[in-house]
């Protein structure tokens, strides 16, 4: 591996070569990793995966409210590009208006750029608020907007008094940050400032959790949400994959947080924890060992025998009817190797689904985490902001005065934690990876090339610029953002259709016709 | 589905909903990828170029690859020269290309980076190595839309490459316009079926419908060649197809070096592709070659067995300008009645060459430019139509009204093998009327009352 990384990085410019150095590392000793450069710019010219803040905040986060207006002020790119482009499901209740088959956005032209944009986004929230009548609209801002001093916040208190609903900004300019982490960050704070704790009417039901960090890619929360209920638990809310704005506004009134994106949602654990006194867990449900191992976690916080028993049971009949299929894929997958290059989460959490069928990921990178989903969280109060992150606020966030309620008291905690139960302790995903695999962060298509041609993975799991690249090399490749267009994998029932999409990837007849047969025999 | 939208419509100024445009820099990537051995390059914060090239890539199914100067906050503030010279630096050094075309977003349009003064500069340090060529457009996203961008970026590679020699060349240049890579096969075969040596500027085919052979091109076999670009200045005349995409590179030429332009809208139907025959014509030794004749004539003969279907249809039309003139004029050809008519680009001559198009034939018909898939589904409910021919983003109101969709233009995301038939020449006519009869015949099959669903159509 010492070989293929000094392979990679031997073609780059002194100064691209020390930076890329320190993003790309071999994984020697997974028990203490390394320190890896992470969440750094990105180096210009170089092909990066990585997308903007804008991305990270309305494409990702709050993009899917399905009963929230969405409004970009910018030029029409960034609305266009950002419609219907990720796989966010939702199923609003019968007659209520789906706003994510709707683009909107101020459309900026030269004249708005000159005189300020202002006027026209007051404009397009009124007309907006004529047409659909929506509960709650956001306003997103784009690259020229920060630029020529459009105060969007300011327009949209207006717009919130003259209208009467919650109206609220985002300052999610593409050029904040170095990725679409910042945009996390920013929407983090946004939604907890505007819209979280609006309403105090709990949920019915026993054990109330939210989970942070679920999008609803190709129905994964479903999955989800069908597997907890089995199981007795009752989901108040999932940040943000087909939820309503009623449900965001309400999602502290549950008493357990888990959180599946680390990267994308940690700020707002960590308020809600603050300001609530709702605790957080990690979970994963990715894969069928990690989808039952978090159950577990979530059972044991729950201190109920109840709930723990009837957890085993349904865990006994999902893998009961998933191991036959992850058998069936295990006969033929077993032994290959996958690489993985995906957002801030996903080329951690995919590895235990490739690992229940036999393989092994030889390599694996985000485009845009940080170095505690590297290296865990232990490395947090060591972890410097540089100067092009620092501008991104941190918000500061006190416990409520009336409303902060410990979910458990210190004796209980103590019990739990003696017990082996952990709060807040995500391990990143280098302890879970191999001795000697590649850790590759921000990967540029140099050393996707370079992988392919020194490893030749069996399949690699990254998106969809990278996918006919890879493919035309000869290499299936899986979309791990949009899932190409099928899924949803979570759970034990998304873990099947996995099993059998790489079953299906790796073995295809296509790879095999690739080369045409007068070039494999000679002439006769 | 979409059911926020209502038959009422209401007035606007402010709100886009649902655009039939979108923004200049992936217009200039598209066509850069025309250029053989070209890196496309992004001038802006990283967001746009991971946004255009996966939309390209959802449309062709095909790698699209550009690198971009990742502008941070700092430099947004302080100017991308430092971004762009080591992107160049890097660029160069590991992806070796023998041009980098640059293009530039709304952020350093705002900021005002002057990318000549930078290059130059660039070079001066040694960022950009001898013989390797640099050239740049600018792309303001608050300007026009991607068919501006890809106008701009045309009209930027003559400006920067073709030459006058003074030694006239027995050749025409043609700008195809923002076509899909078939369109442009289409147009090179047309132009050697009459024995004129043509450059197509841009060229995406064998760029961007590329084999699977087992090996990545960074820069495929395709593209127009660079020696071919610089020859254009000695050619014999340029035709522009398409007056938003090509008109304005056309007559850039024309007004450097004297190469006459002519000005064509996009040769689809039999019309527009008999005047594009017409036109080269003019400097063809062999005249029309038979089998091009004979493919008209299989065309003719396609439109009269199926004229029945096509009489009186309501159409409506969303898409990019020259296509929307384009295809409005085939659709009258077919005897069909093209009733709405829209454009998400801006250009008064949108409207005027519809007006003139359609006022003697359908007097009633709403064209508009600037307008929107919104505004569309309202005419729609108030007005309803047979057949919808738009891009991908007329799927919602197909399935929600009902309507037989024929997907032209781009970008097209959710059907594959678009990139590999042309829409234009008399062999794309036939494929439109293939799809688009058939469109209705499905909906036929699957609705019509169980006595009447027939076996012979």
């Amino acid at each position: 591996p010492n070989a293929a990384r000094d392979e990679m990085l031997k073609i780059y410019p002194d100064k691209t070569r020390r930076k890329r150095a320190k993003q790309l590392l071999v994984n020697d000793d997974p028990e203490k990793p390394a320190e890896i450069g992470a969440n750094s710019r990105t180096i210009p010219g170089i092909i990066t995966q990585r997308g903007c803040t804008y991305a990270g905040c309305r494409g990702v986060v709050i993009g899917p409210m399905h009963d929230v207006l969405h409004i970009t002020h910018g030029p029409i790119g960034c609305s266009f590009y950002s419609w219907q482009t990720r796989r966010n499901l939702a199923r609003p209740a019968p007659g209520q208006i789906n706003y994510l088959q709707y683009s909107m956005t101020t459309d900026m032209t030269e004249e708005e750029i000159i005189f300020g944009g202002e006027k026209k986004l007051a404009a397009a929230i009124r007309e907006a608020y004529r047409i659909f009548k929506p509960k709650a609209i956001a306003v997103y801002a784009t690259c020229p907007v920060g630029l020529i001093g459009d105060d969007i916040h300011t327009v949209c208190r207006q717009a919130k008094a003259e209208l009467g609903i919650n109206i609220f900004g985002f300052s999610c300019e593409g050029y904040k940050g170095v990725s679409q982490s910042a945009g996390h960050h920013i929407a983090n704070n946004g939604v907890f400032k505007h819209m979280v704790g609006l309403n105090d009417t709990p949920d019915a039901g026993e054990f109330r959790i939210n989970i942070l960090g679920e999008y609803n890619i190709g129905g994964d929360a479903w999955e989800i949400d069908t597997l907890l209920r089995k199981c007795g638990i009752h989901v108040t809310a999932t940040l943000s994959g087909d939820i309503s704005y009623e449900q965001v506004t309400r999602c502290h009134t549950a008493d357990l947080n888990v959180v599946q994106c680390h990267r994308s949602i940690n700020y707002m654990a960590d308020m809600m924890e603050t300001k609530f006194g709702i605790p957080w867990i990690k979970v994963n449900f990715i894969g069928a060992s990690s989808t039952a191992k978090s159950l577990r976690k979530i059972a044991r916080y729950f201190e109920s025998k109840k709930l723990a028993d009837r957890v085993e049971e349904v865990i006994a009949q999902e893998m009961a009817a998933l191991r036959p299929v992850q058998e069936e894929a295990r006969k033929r997958c077993q032994g290959k190797t996958a690489a993985l290059f995906v957002g801030g989460s996903r080329a951690h959490h995919y590895q235990d689904l490739f690992r229940d069928i036999g393989m092994t990921t030889i390599a694996a990178g985000y485009e845009f985490a940080h170095r505690d989903d590297y290296e865990g969280r232990k490395v947090l109060p060591t972890i410097k902001v540089d100067a092009d992150s620092r501008n991104i606020e941190e918000i500061e966030v006190e416990p409520d005065p009336t409303r902060f309620r410990p979910r458990k008291t210190a004796e209980q905690n103590a019990a739990l934690e003696a017990g082996g139960f952990s709060y807040r302790d995500y391990e990143g995903m280098m302890r879970e990876m191999k001795k000697g695999s590649l850790v590759i962060d921000d990967i540029s298509h140099h050393e996707i090339e370079k992988l392919i041609e020194l490893y030749k993975p069996d399949v690699i799991g990254s998106g969809i610029k990278e996918k006919f690249v890879i493919e035309k090399m000869g290499v299936p490749c899986k979309q791990l953002h949009s899932y190409d267009y099928g899924g949803p994998y979570a759970a034990f029932t998304g873990a099947a259709n996995f099993y059998r999409e790489i079953d299906r990837m790796v073995n295809t007849k296509v790879w095999k016709l690739v080369t045409p047969p007068w070039k494999r025999e000679p002439q006769v | 589905m979409l059911n926020g939208t209502t038959a009422e419509i209401a007035e606007r100024k402010a709100l886009r909903i649902n655009a039939a445009k979108t923004c200049q820099p992936i217009g200039a990537m598209y066509a850069s990828l025309g250029i053989h051995g070209c890196m496309p390059h992004s001038h802006g914060s990283q967001g746009c170029c991971s946004y255009h090239r996966s939309h390209l890539t959802r449309h062709f199914k095909e790698p699209v690859i550009a690198t971009t100067s990742s502008f941070t906050e700092g430099a947004s503030v302080f100017g991308g020269l430092a971004n762009l010279t080591q992107a160049l630096r890097n660029i160069f050094t590991i992806y070796n290309p023998d041009i980098v075309a640059v293009h530039t977003t709304c952020l350093s349009e705002v900021i005002g980076d002057d990318i000549p003064t930078i290059v130059k500069r660039a070079r001066e340090e040694g960022a950009i190595p001898e013989g390797k060529l640099v050239i740049h457009t600018n792309t303001p996203s608050f300007v026009g839309s991607h068919v501006t961008g890809f106008s701009n970026m045309v009209a930027s590679i003559i400006k920067y490459l073709a030459e006058k020699t003074g030694e006239a060349r027995n050749q025409v240049n043609v700008i195809p316009g923002f076509v899909e890579p078939a369109d442009m096969r289409e147009i090179k075969r047309i132009c050697a079926l009459l024995g004129v040596p043509a450059v197509v500027l841009p060229d995406t085919s064998a760029v961007l419908d590329g084999p699977l052979d087992g090996e990545y091109q960074m820069y495929p076999k395709g593209g127009t060649t660079i020696p071919a670009i610089k020859s254009m200045g000695d050619s014999l005349a340029t035709f522009a197809l398409g007056h938003f995409a090509s008109h304005g590179p056309a007559v850039s030429l024309e007004v450097k070096h004297q190469v006459p332009a002519g000005l064509l809208e996009l040769p689809i139907g039999v019309a527009a592709t008999d005047a594009f025959v017409q036109a080269l014509r003019a400097y063809s030794p062999s005249g029309v070659a038979e089998e091009l004749e004979t493919e008209r004539g299989r065309l003719v003969d396609m439109m009269s067995d199926m004229q029945q279907y096509f009489h009186e249809k309501r159409v409506a039309v969303a898409g990019d300008p020259d296509h929307v003139i384009a295809l409005v004029q085939f659709l009258l050809e077919l005897g069909a009645k093209p009733v709405y008519a829209i454009t998400g680009s801006r250009g008064n001559h949108f409207e005027t060459r519809l007006h003139e198009i359609l006022d003697p034939v359908v007097p009633d018909a709403i064209i508009k430019q600037s307008a929107d898939f919104f505004e569309l589904h309202q005419w729609i409910k108030n007005g309803p139509v047979d057949l919808l021919v738009a891009n991908t983003y007329g799927k919602h109101i197909a399935r929600v009204e009902n309507i037989p969709f024929v997907r032209v233009g781009f970008p097209i995301l959710d059907r594959v093998g678009h990139r590999f038939y042309p829409t234009v020449g008399y062999a794309g006519a036939i494929r439109l009327i293939d799809l688009m009869v058939n469109a209705l015949f499905d909906k036929k099959d699957r609705e019509c009352p169980e006595e009447w669903f027939e076996l012979v159509m």
